[in-house]
């Protein structure tokens, strides 16, 4: 079984930060590999641990800069990595759900895996729709929000729990090929070893743009335009506590003994 | 026109608030250009369905009797059909773990954009302004598309609608594809019952990632004890393995409505706030002023836990 994992370099951004236009300014940016796709690698990795994928390869959609996240993944024992980028890509300020759409769609039918695993979403702009658009895209099956699969494949279904809201899990057989998205908690993502590390960089990195993969560049002109972003008006009317510890901690003492709840 | 159909969500024979809130938000884009709402109501008991959500700005109800529970390639089937058949402008549904499992699904089927996760909707008739959020809730954005699209919402960002409607309700007869089902729900399990229930809990101690490492959690078990408190967590500390299941307030752990709920290095991701937002008094300790807990918190301690909880500590030993 071949399995292609989703993999995306996201945007972190510091507590204090300032906007300059629909963009958060630079020096207040750094970059981190996706969290969800981390639990994605991981159970893809397990899944070649456990004899059940044959081949584990990463998709990317990002820039040149982003290839030190990309080896993150290969240094967690995936075989080797695709990156999408193209000028045509370059200064777009949002790529919509659309568009990564028909990128990752092309590199699924070039690779034709039996599984492809994404994270739920991306920590930075949080579409969480990316995973099952492609799935009705290629025809492919799909489950969302999956916190649990079962690693003893038999035929042509995997079963997996789908995590719902309030402390509910859906049981749910998903006939194959499918797209899973996966939430964290699944697994625990381990760390890249050394070894790892250095294998990595003897790993292939093929990049392709949008010619190599047959998707037009129309396909990438977005829907959706981000027009304005803005900190979020706070309708705090918290009561601050000032002083030391010792104050803090003796001003929330005395409300708890207020309200009954601590003697 | 702007015609809107939204899909309303139910799980093991109950509907869910936000199908109630899906209206208001229906009703207001609908609104906006003297459109009309329509409601698909899609598997389950779905006259008993159509009966509650008759309520007042509702047009008319569609009625897809198939099955019992969700079923993502049932759901995107219907109301890629009732698109066809109504034509409405935007097709809406909640941003919950079954509205994600179909919503892209539908747009993609019919080419149309999706916007997910919306806090704000407006329309002129042609263009629609959303508003989101990215980055984790630090900043919002808004966002213009002209043409029809499939939308999202935040569950409880819309007072759920009230009031008695006169809907048409109506049998949608929808030609479901039964070779295209490729999922089977097999049935559901309740997760975490355990040895504790912290949705009975009077006083809450409550610790996210601002504890950095696991063998820090016994600090805020000293805690718990000296206060006779009960102890939960955000997502990220059982995602983790730190805590069990049954200790996590949010979306998907428990809704929680302590007397005081004492949230510590927790940043207030709106998963989680959504577990704990009915608490009596929440008080937050968090080194980052401008974290989202703040803008609920009724008191707030901006310093190092590792300084505060010790110090609190000592108040009641």
């Amino acid at each position: 079984m071949k399995i292609l994992v989703t993999v995306k370099e996201v945007a972190t951004v510091e507590d204090e930060f300032e906007i300059d236009g629909t963009e958060i300014a630079d020096q207040y940016l750094g970059a981190d590999l996706n969290e969800w796709d981390d639990y994605a690698i991981e159970e893809a990795v397990q899944l070649q641990e456990a004899g059940i994928a044959d081949e584990v390869v990463t998709v990317t959609i990002g820039p040149e800069d982003c290839e030190q996240t990309i080896r993150q993944a290969l240094a967690k024992g995936a075989d080797r990595a695709v990156r999408v980028w193209d000028d045509s890509l370059e200064g777009v300020d949002l790529l919509d759900v659309n568009a990564k759409t028909e990128i990752l769609s092309a590199v699924v039918e070039e690779e034709e895996p039996d599984l492809v695993l994404s994270g739920v979403q991306a920590g930075d702009d949080s579409f969480a729709a990316t995973g099952v658009s492609v799935a009705e895209n290629v025809g492919f099956q799909w489950g969302a929000v999956v916190n649990h699969l079962e690693h003893d494949f038999s035929g042509d279904t995997v079963s997996v729990r789908r995590e719902l809201e309030g402390g509910v899990e859906e049981l749910n057989e998903i006939e194959l090929p499918a797209v899973l998205t996966i939430q964290t908690g699944i697994n625990e993502p381990r760390y890249a070893s050394l070894r790892g590390i250095r294998q990595a960089q003897r790993k292939e990195l093929d990049v392709q743009n949008l010619a190599d993969l047959g998707v037009d560049e129309s396909a990438i002109d977005a829907d959706l335009e981000l027009t304005d972003m803005y900190e979020p008006e706070s309708e705090s009317d918290v009561t601050v506590w000032e002083g030391g510890p010792d104050d803090t901690a003796a001003e929330l003492g005395e409300l708890l003994r207020d309200k009954g709840v601590a003697q | 026109m702007t015609d809107v159909l939204a899909v309303t969500d139910h799980r093991r024979g109950e509907l869910r608030d936000v199908s109630y809130e899906l209206i208001t938000a229906g009703r207001s884009l609908a609104d906006e250009t003297g459109g009309d709402l329509h409601l698909a109501v899609i598997s389950g008991t779905v006259d008993d369905f159509a009966d509650k959500l008759n309520r007042e700005g509702v047009d008319a109800i569609h009625t897809v009797p198939y099955g019992e529970e969700f079923n993502h390639d049932v759901y995107t089937q219907a109301i890629t059909q009732l698109y066809d058949e109504l034509a409405p402008q935007y097709v809406l549904t909640p941003n919950s773990v079954n509205g994600l499992d179909y919503a892209p699904a539908v747009a993609n089927a019919l080419d149309l954009p999706v916007v997910t996760d919306t806090i704000g909707l407006e329309t002129d008739g042609e263009t629609l302004i959303a508003t989101r959020e990215m980055y984790g809730s630090k900043v919002e954005t808004t966002n213009e598309l002209e043409n029809n699209a499939v939308v999202t919402i935040r569950s409880a960002e819309w007072p759920a609608a009230e009031g008695t409607g006169d809907a048409t309700i109506d049998a949608f007869d929808a030609d479901i594809d039964e070779a295209a089902i490729g999922s089977t729900v097999s049935g559901f399990e309740e997760v975490g019952g355990g040895d504790v229930d912290i949705s009975e809990a009077e006083l809450l101690v409550s610790i996210g990632r601002g504890i950095e490492e696991e063998e820090n959690l016994d600090l805020i078990r000293d805690l718990a004890d000296a206060l006779g408190a009960t102890l939960s967590s955000s997502r990220p500390i059982v995602d983790n393995g730190w805590l069990p299941k049954n200790r996590q307030v949010g979306q998907s752990g428990k809704v929680v409505t302590p007397d005081v709920y004492i949230a510590i290095g927790i940043s207030g991701a709106v998963q989680h706030v959504a577990g704990m937002k009915g608490s009596d008094t929440i008080v937050a300790i968090n080194t980052d002023p401008n974290a989202p807990i703040m803008d609920i918190a009724d008191y707030a301690i901006h310093d190092d836990l590792f300084d505060v909880v010790p110090a609190l500590i000592d108040e009641f030993q």
